[in-house]
């Protein structure tokens, strides 16, 4: 068992040392799928989280509860909802987008939004809780007041938004019900990972999860040390 | 004192109730502010000094009575009006930047608001820090830029709230110097402390609070040399050494 154990990982390190197109290939459409999700879910998360820090509406107390429930949304039933939506008989069944990374970034989006949504919604509102006085005294309307409070909280955005980045990147459940895991075509590092498994490639399969968990440590250093910069940089 | 024309003063206060959960904080005071002079606000912890000058500056508006400015320009009254508060907050760009920060809400251009904010930095004695990062400086010298911001705004009335509450000996003083020069360049100072010798030091008049109610006014030398209320006479004689 050891030995089957160290010469899969000795296949795998060859796989990535060699850049095995394969390996390169599902690498490569993760991160495009993930980024693409990541790069929607901002668009839409940040003026979201502002609004709900923000804005006094009916229901505020709630939507807020909602956001940070939704952090926890379960891939599967996302992937779930998204195959209904996307399916020949589903509402968008036209579009054709089933089985396509197309599927793949709508599922992942959906994910992420609530994540980066709720982290932004806390840094704007502590942030604005500290400026509120201040930015009120100096006569800024709220358009400008919220520009300047997203401005003032940048490097904590990034953070949320690189938070939602490891978040899709490391999810499974959504992306293989909506992509369907089709060599080539929609196959990313963890359905990659999850078939190789029960195939028994393993080398394939470690291989990929040593690329997935090197990518999501870099992706937690950047954050960090963006922050650690931003702090003495700005204070 | 250099003479301006009037945009809001005088300021005037009617039965002024601030109230929280049904509990007066600030409880029907009224009085008239008037320009010139340097008006400090005494009392003790609580008594809703801070509470008045948020209800002057328009931060907090009153749950009972009035508040109003009485000048031609009362319809306007956030770009006549400045105010420093106990621990300034210093948004996270340069030191040049926080000061020009007012003058761009205030549709100024960039080279002039620049220049105006760089003058402003050389009378508070900052401009060497023009470029540092705001929150990097110590707490006495973000609070002198932050009297550089509401300085370089040029308001009618500069409102602070125990601007020195947290300072040491040494910025306290230039704190001080600073307001004083705000003052002779034309700015009415409207001031709470709980600091006797502060008010000594910076007031030509007293309003003393006691548990949200205005209960003496007085000149300065007046007040000190005999306070009319046996609550303001407590208050100066409990002052520890």
């Amino acid at each position: 068992m050891n030995t089957d154990f160290f010469a899969a990982c000795a296949a795998a390190f060859r796989l990535i040392v060699e850049a095995d197109a394969g390996l390169i290939a599902i690498v490569g459409l993760s991160l495009i799928v993930s980024v693409a999700a990541v790069l929607i879910a901002t668009a839409i998360a940040l003026p979201l989280g502002a609004v709900v820090a923000l804005a006094r509406f009916r229901g505020r107390h709630g939507a807020i509860v909602l956001l940070n429930a939704l952090m926890g949304l379960p891939p599967v039933v996302v992937g779930l909802a998204v195959y209904l939506l996307l399916s020949r008989a589903g509402p968008l069944g036209e579009f054709g987008l089933l089985f396509t990374p197309g599927a793949m970034v709508i599922a992942q989006a959906i994910l992420v939004v609530p994540i980066v949504a709720a982290l932004a919604r806390q840094t704007i509102a502590d942030a604005w809780r500290e400026y509120e006085e201040q930015l009120r005294s100096l006569g800024a309307p709220p358009r400008l007041a919220v520009w300047t409070l997203l401005w003032d909280t940048r490097f904590s955005l990034v953070t949320a938004v690189l938070a939602g980045f490891g978040r899709a990147a490391a999810e499974v459940g959504a992306v293989m019900i909506v992509g369907g895991n089709i060599d080539g075509v929609t196959r990313v590092m963890t359905t990659a990972i999850a078939l190789e498994t029960s195939k028994g490639d393993l080398p394939l399969a470690l291989g990929l999860g040593l690329v997935l968990v090197v990518l999501v440590l870099a992706v937690n250093a950047a954050a960090y040390s963006l922050r650690e910069a931003a702090h003495r940089r700005f204070g | 004192m250099r003479d301006r024309t009037p945009a809001l003063l005088p300021l005037v206060l009617d039965s002024a109730t601030v109230a929280v959960a049904g509990v007066p904080i600030l409880d029907r005071v009224s009085f008239t502010l008037e320009a010139g002079s340097r008006s400090v606000v005494l009392g003790a912890n609580g008594a809703g000094k801070s509470v008045l000058l948020r209800l002057c500056h328009g931060l907090l508006a009153p749950t009972a009575g009035t508040m109003r400015w009485l000048g031609p320009h009362a319809g306007d009254p956030g770009r006549f009006q400045a105010m420093v508060f106990q621990r300034p907050i210093m948004l996270r760009r340069s030191v040049i930047a926080n000061v020009a920060y007012g003058l761009k809400l205030a549709g100024i251009a960039k080279a002039e608001r620049l220049a105006r904010a760089h003058a402003a930095l050389a009378r508070v004695g900052l401009a060497h820090l023009a470029g540092r990062p705001a929150r990097l400086l110590s707490g006495g010298e973000q609070q002198l830029a932050a009297l550089a911001r509401a300085w370089v705004l040029e308001p009618e009335v500069l409102f602070l709230d125990e601007p020195t509450a947290s300072l040491d000996p040494a910025a306290t003083r230039a704190v001080e110097a600073i307001v004083g020069a705000i003052h002779t360049s034309g700015t009415k100072i409207v001031m709470t402390t709980h600091n006797l010798g502060q008010a000594r030091r910076v007031a030509d008049e007293i309003l003393f609070l006691d548990r949200g109610r205005l209960i003496e006014r007085a000149g300065v030398d007046r007040f000190f040399a005999g306070p009319a209320t046996t609550e303001a006479r407590a208050f100066i004689e409990g002052e520890l050494p």
